[in-house]
């Protein structure tokens, strides 16, 4: 049979998801610089999704290689975030007028 | 059958694949949550990209309600625990116990729509559309910025919102089976693999919660 943990471990994790989702809203409505708001609730957001995976999913518990094959689209994402930042990253320029056009026009 | 697994480590048996206990299944769902994180990341991915390369991007926490969704959040995580408490009702044979907890992860869900169903009601009402989006505040000003605002915020809430409807109807399906009699202590493999989905549809939900609302 099946390893059968304790009850006791979800209701714990259920504890530390809970004051992590109070802590990001804490965070959230706190007049922080952007960078430093960011590192925190991405880290918390972080955080809470390695309690969900490790103790609701049983990740902890399998193993390893599943863990591996579970944590690689999270490192081939923060890579795509890198690789699409320079094509929609692009600050907006103002609008430039068009210089006149003077081949192919009829005159 | 599984304490012969235990016995034997390194060698899975036939019906066992070679990185999940017991189950084929449970790996073939894993494989399919990480794809399906891939979409979602992609998704989250280029809302970042467009967000920082725009320059009237409003402030999410200005248009969009924190409080419901924050309650939002907690009703996913009380379901993923619920869900958790239904698997290990069953792997004790305990059928009460897995009918009431099953049934309160799908109640968790259908609120968790409901609630979403209201907030965009709400939204779209106040004037955030899918292409464009003028809003009007309750101290009567009129604010607008970039379209994509409303379009990458419906897009991601609403495919996360499709992926709990999913849920929902899969959790139905594993209860009913449940009540005729299909799981026990030495079968409930279906009733885990179900559980991964629905802790990887609360695990989505507290990514889309921090960039979309909370960022």
């Amino acid at each position: 049979m099946a390893e059968h943990h304790s009850e006791a471990v979800y209701h714990r994790t259920f504890w530390y998801l809970l004051v992590l989702t109070i802590l990001e809203i804490i965070v959230a409505l706190m007049p922080l610089a952007t960078l430093i708001k960011g590192i925190l609730l991405v880290g918390m957001a972080l955080g809470k999704a390695a309690l969900v995976a490790m103790f609701f999913m049983h990740l902890r518990f399998e193993r390893l290689t599943l863990a591996v094959i579970a944590f690689t689209p999270l490192a081939i994402c923060v890579f795509l975030v890198f690789m699409l930042t320079p094509d929609l990253g692009a600050v907006q320029h103002k609008t430039v007028v068009p210089a006149q056009q003077t081949t192919g026009v009829k005159r | 059958m599984s304490e012969a697994t235990a016995m034997h480590a390194g060698h899975a048996g036939a019906n066992e694949s070679p990185l999940t206990p017991e189950s084929w299944g449970k790996l073939g769902m894993w494989v399919f949550l990480v794809g399906d994180a891939m979409s979602f990341g992609t998704l989250l991915a280029g809302y970042g990209g467009s967000r920082y390369g725009s320059a009237d991007w409003p402030v999410p926490a200005a248009i969009l309600g924190i409080n419901l969704t924050a309650f939002m959040t907690f009703l996913l995580i009380v379901s993923s625990v619920t869900m958790v408490k239904g698997l290990a009702a069953i792997q004790r044979d305990d059928l009460a116990g897995f009918k009431k907890f099953i049934g309160l992860t799908i109640l968790g869900g259908v609120i968790f729509l409901v609630l979403q169903a209201w907030e965009w009601t709400h939204l779209i009402g106040s004037g955030l559309g899918f292409t464009g989006w003028t809003w009007h505040t309750s101290a009567g000003e009129v604010l607008t910025g970039a379209s994509l605002f409303g379009t990458t915020f419906f897009i991601i809430t609403g495919f996360h919102g499709m992926h709990v409807t999913g849920g929902v109807i899969y959790l139905l399906c594993i209860l009913l089976a449940g009540w005729r009699g299909a799981f026990s202590s030495t079968n409930n493999s279906p009733v885990e693999i179900a559980g991964l989905y629905w802790h990887f549809v609360d695990l989505v939900w507290i990514m889309v919660f921090t960039f979309v609302y909370l960022l």
